[in-house]
């Protein structure tokens, strides 16, 4: 079988399309390329949405955790302890079972112990958390000045928040911001591992690359396979929010302009 | 039966009181290849702190486990069987001679699980080795120049200068990234379970469902959910007091540096 027919078979075998059967023997090098690149559409997936939606919850809670009125700032505060505190693997399995007893007592509830709502609804939940505490740091290290030059020119509430305060925070948060979104698309990895089930074997990369190191016993092929996959997407990744940091620092003189740093952290 | 899951506990505390040190031990030899002077010793260490970056660390964990497996077995069976007629990999199988097997098919179930637990340890540690020689080598950065030329000036010779001006000192620039560290590997131990471990979260499932692989009687209902909420609580716990024990550990080594952290100690105690 050629190379293209193994594509075309596979390719997006992850979303349920293509051949049903998953190759039990022989394996060749382009299926487990293939397999597991066909995962990858799923970790992009969940990293993506979960980056979007998590946005607007950080900015949020960032903002509440920041906050001068108890009732939103003690909400906020234990919200990101909770989900920084406790490991993403374990809230995996118990927002599943939490899922599942929901279900019995609702059926309507049906879609969230499927992997693409409720795996999708923790990691938002994580990375709002983690990128919450983010903001909230560069929230607390905007200059004096700038808040008090705004005031100066009258500028308050949302007008303020929206011109001064939100832009600055998103400039002085953004190399931690990428290292953030990094580890969320590695942290996508977990999704099948944990309870949540990989429904007619429709996995993200891990998955396959797992399951032709069990079937091959030979751990030296599909892993690799998977750390190239994934070193490119950390690339890609550092690439458009190096772009983004561009344009958020356009206004800044050359000089000042200082480069995003690339040492970037190893660990969330 | 609920003996398995309150020992479960302790098997994490192991992990984390082993790996803990020997990851130290493994990041402190990375990070010193990395600063050599010599470009081969130097691209390992750089080399050893880059691999991990980029790549997630459970693709790490699951394949350490297998290949430091058949590392093993592989080594043993050069020693142990040297005219064995067959290769190792046929096809899909990995086979060594039957003395060469890990653990040794006779050797009791206790000596099982000590070596996959053995395992599990290594490779934590060759992964969080990789994170804190990362962290480690930041920190022997940090450290003010002008203190290595001052030892240079005295005479000290480049590894007198190294262990006794630079190693103290390094301490207190790598431990806001050594605590986050802490705070990540109490985080990644449940992935024990990943490793074929009979560790909390195995022992949860196994306990919380009405329907187990080993227990016939069905005691209660689907309580998966509580006792994953227990581990949450367990978890968020050992945070915290990780949280305020470095916290107590900074103040302490902030004491008498030339930082603001120090400074702020010296205002502390004059004012």
């Amino acid at each position: 079988m050629s190379c293209i027919q193994t594509i075309q078979d596979y390719g997006l075998r992850s979303l349920g399309l293509g051949e049903r059967l998953l190759p039990r023997n022989d394996f060749t090098l382009c299926e487990q390329f293939t397999l597991i690149g066909s995962g990858m559409i799923w970790n992009i997936y969940f990293g993506i949405m979960a980056l979007v939606t998590g946005f607007f919850l950080a900015t949020a809670m960032a903002m509440g955790k920041a906050s001068a009125n108890k009732w939103l700032r003690k909400p906020s505060e234990w919200f990101i302890f909770i989900f920084r505190g406790s490991p993403l693997f374990i809230q995996f399995f118990f927002a599943y079972f939490f899922f599942l007893s929901l279900k019995k007592s609702y059926p309507m509830f049906d879609a969230l112990t499927s992997a693409w709502l409720g795996a999708l609804i923790v990691l938002f939940l994580n990375t709002a958390a983690y990128t919450g505490e983010i903001f909230y740091g560069a929230l607390r290290s905007i200059p004096k000045g700038d808040i008090e030059a705004a005031d100066a020119y009258g500028m308050s509430g949302w007008s303020r928040f929206r011109r001064i305060i939100w832009p600055t925070m998103l400039r002085l948060a953004w190399p931690a911001y990428t290292n953030e979104a990094i580890f969320l698309f590695h942290a996508t990895t977990l999704v099948f591992f944990s309870a949540f089930p990989a429904w007619q074997q429709r996995g993200d990369a891990l998955y396959y690359a797992s399951y032709f190191a069990d079937k091959t016993f030979n751990p030296f092929i599909p892993y690799p396979i998977l750390a190239f996959y994934f070193i490119l997407l950390t690339l890609v990744v550092v690439g458009v929010f190096g772009l983004i940091n561009k344009r958020l620092n356009r206004h800044l003189p050359a000089a000042r302009k200082a480069k995003m740093r690339f040492r970037l952290n190893l660990a969330r | 039966m609920h003996w398995s899951f309150y020992l479960s506990f302790l098997k994490v505390l192991l992990l984390l009181a082993v790996t803990a040190p020997v990851a130290l031990s493994f990041g402190f030899v990375g990070a010193m290849a990395a600063r050599s002077h010599i470009p081969p010793v130097s691209w390992l260490g750089k080399g050893y702190i880059a691999i991990v970056r980029g790549v997630p660390d459970i693709a790490f964990f699951m394949f350490f486990v297998i290949a430091l497996d058949q590392a093993f077995e592989w080594t043993r069976h050069k020693i142990l069987c040297p005219d064995w007629p067959d290769p190792i990999r046929q096809g899909n199988d990995f086979i060594v001679c039957q003395s060469a097997k890990l653990p040794l098919s006779t050797a009791p179930e206790f000596v099982h699980e000590t070596y996959g637990f053995f395992l599990a340890v290594i490779t934590f540690s060759i992964v969080f080795g990789a994170f804190a020689a990362n962290v480690l080598f930041g920190g022997m950065r940090a450290v003010p120049h002008a203190q290595l030329e001052t030892a240079a000036a005295y005479g000290l010779s480049p590894s007198q200068t190294f262990w006794r001006i630079l190693v103290p000192q390094m301490w207190v620039y790598a431990l806001p990234g050594l605590s986050n560290l802490w705070m990540v590997l109490i985080k990644a131990t449940p992935l024990l379970f990943l490793l074929g471990i009979e560790d909390i979260v195995y022992w949860a499932r196994e306990l919380g469902g009405t329907k187990t692989t080993k227990f016939t009687q069905y005691p209660h209902g689907d309580w998966r959910m509580w006792y994953f909420l227990a581990l949450l609580i367990f978890y968020l716990g050992m945070t915290r007091v990780s949280e305020i024990g470095l916290e107590k550990l900074m103040r302490r080594l902030s004491h008498g540096q030339a930082t603001s952290g120090g400074e702020l100690l010296r205002k502390e105690t004059t004012a």
